[in-house]
């Protein structure tokens, strides 16, 4: 395995961008983080600047206001970075593509690796699909 | 904001993204040494047209539009938008209804106030209150997949009734559960009330008197920390409020600790109601809805006591199955305005508890930078706003013990 998916493979630094969400995913991703679920063991925490972020976790279906942030914020990230579209509003917009606000989903934005859909995802979900990401770009380094 | 004020103040943005929980929101604390003196406040980063939406969809399909309005509340605004719509069209809910409807609305409370409470613990560098108050949280959470299905985002609420009923065999399971959170809640009521520095955090800190909250329209918990006492779900009963027995919280003082203090008696309170509530599922019988056929074209208001204050929803119909108008008026759209009140003043360590104490939940942790306003050069991060928050409570701690 090369170093570089070695290191960014463990111990997961996360900076959450909520790019106008309902909040129940946001709730649902500290929840994960909290005793009940507690993946603060597994070295996996919310990191407050995005240059030392592993991993863009975004929530939501991104509107006008917020569009050229989350892009910025995905050029300031060191690469290689992970990006989780977390949620139904992010992963495909749900309800608000109607909506006359919102910029469709997140990978015509930027581009996504992992999908976790549901409204919210269960915490469980999210530490399913963070495990088959990890898997699968360790797998995809070995080749 | 004065030119003079102006020169000499530093500018901190906090926001908009504050990666710990919820909308992002704006904020520009002016700042002069270590005392705030101005704050402007913008908001938008979470529009999402929720209004139009819902004029394109039928009322039943409505309900999951408002749903999604905010993650926190997702029982309030459809509990207000099935009241306004029940108004327009005259509706009498069956009994049974009335006291599922209560039940939901209560256990969202709970767990919101243990959600603030958290982050407040947090923001005041107690993450032992946070991780405590979270784990507390869970067990509402799992009577809520008990009887709904889903941990969030409930859809429980349709227009004339419920859509699931509350199983008799699941009955005493959730008053097991709630005689196990009470024993939890008191002891937060116990630690809060208590501690010392929790005391000097929060004693005095952001004081709203009950003239501000007038002048602002504050609603909600806030108000009524204010000694305002005022709330829906006595002023003008609906569902089973009316049917149970149960008091508003009031407290005087108006500053955080009122605050974290009416939200714990008002989670107790909760816990009250819905064991009445409980009590009267296992005799009372009926339906949980009614088959409505057709909403008449007029007008509907209908109110809701959010955990965070007063929700409002205004329908219009025109005998069509969809509404031509729908007014939204969230709680935390006034609450946050009386941050310009309650944050001025203090030092900039409490501009964050201030800022939580409204619960917006908002608390902008990360993504907070200090800029000097003639250099323009950054002096702190988000991290170093906590971080100047937790060391006061620190000092505080060696200063009392």
């Amino acid at each position: 395995m090369s170093f570089t998916v070695d290191a960014l493979t463990k111990s997961l630094n996360v900076f959450h961008a909520a790019c106008s969400p309902c909040n129940n995913c946001d709730i649902e991703i500290l929840d994960a983080l909290t005793p009940r679920y507690d993946l603060e063991r597994f070295g996996i925490q919310l990191v407050g600047s995005i240059r030392h972020a592993d991993v863009l976790l975004v929530t939501g279906a991104v509107n006008k206001k917020v569009v050229h942030r989350i892009k910025a914020l995905y050029e300031q990230a060191p690469k290689p970075i992970i990006v989780i579209a977390n949620g139904s509003c992010a992963c495909s917009e749900i309800l608000f593509r109607d909506s006359y606000n919102t910029c469709g989903p997140l990978d015509k934005i930027i581009p996504v690796d992992l999908y976790i859909p549901g409204c919210p995802p269960r915490p469980e979900a999210i530490i399913a699909g963070v495990v088959k990401l990890l898997n699968a770009v360790r797998a995809k380094d070995k080749k | 904001m004065s030119e003079n004020t102006e020169n000499k103040s530093c500018v901190v943005p906090i926001g908009p993204y504050h990666p710990l929980q919820e909308e992002p929101e704006f904020f520009k604390l002016h700042v002069d040494g270590e005392k705030v003196v101005g704050i402007d406040i913008e908001i938008g980063y979470n529009h999402r047209g929720i209004e139009k939406i819902s004029e394109a969809k039928h009322y039943d399909q409505g309900i999951f539009a408002v749903e999604r309005i905010c993650g926190i509340c997702s029982t309030s605004h459809p509990f207000a938008y099935c009241n306004a719509v029940e108004d327009l069209a005259g509706i009498e809910l069956p009994e049974r209804a009335r006291y599922i409807r209560t039940l939901v609305g209560e256990l969202e409370r709970i767990h919101s106030h243990l959600l603030w409470l958290g982050l407040a613990g947090h923001f005041l560098g107690y993450n032992t209150v946070w991780m405590w108050s979270w784990k507390y949280r869970e067990p509402v959470l799992d009577i809520f997949e008990k009887i709904s299905g889903n941990r969030q985002h409930y859809s429980m609420f349709k227009i004339g009734g419920v859509r699931r009923d509350i199983l008799a065999e699941d009955i005493p399971w959730i008053e097991k559960e709630l005689d196990a959170l009470i024993k939890a809640v008191e002891m937060f009521k116990g630690a809060v009330m208590d501690d010392p520095v929790i005391l000097a955090r929060t004693k005095n800190i952001g004081v709203l008197t009950a003239k501000d909250i007038k002048d602002y329209g504050g609603v909600g918990p806030l108000a009524r920390a204010s000694g305002v006492d005022i709330d829906i779900r006595r002023d003008n009963p609906y569902a089973a409020y009316n049917l149970v027995d149960w008091k508003v919280q009031t407290f005087q003082g108006g500053d955080i600790f009122a605050k974290a203090v009416v939200r714990i008696l008002e989670t107790l309170e909760s816990i009250k109601i819905i064991q009445q509530c409980l009590v009267r599922l296992k005799t009372v019988t009926g339906p949980i809805d009614l088959k409505i056929k057709e909403i008449p074209a007029g007008e509907g208001i209908g109110r809701h006591e959010a955990p965070r204050g007063e929700v409002f929803h205004y329908v219009r119909g025109d005998k069509t199955n969809r509404p031509t108008r729908h007014k939204i008026r969230a709680p935390s759209y006034v609450n946050v305005a009386t941050n310009e009140k309650a944050v001025i003043g203090y030092d900039i360590s409490d501009a964050l508890i201030v800022l939580a104490a409204v619960d917006p939940c908002y608390c902008c942790t990360e993504r907070v930078s200090v800029v000097d306003a003639e250099k323009g050069t950054a002096l702190y991060t988000g991290n170093d706003l906590i971080r100047l928050s937790q060391e006061k409570t620190k000092k505080l701690k060696e200063r009392i013990f």
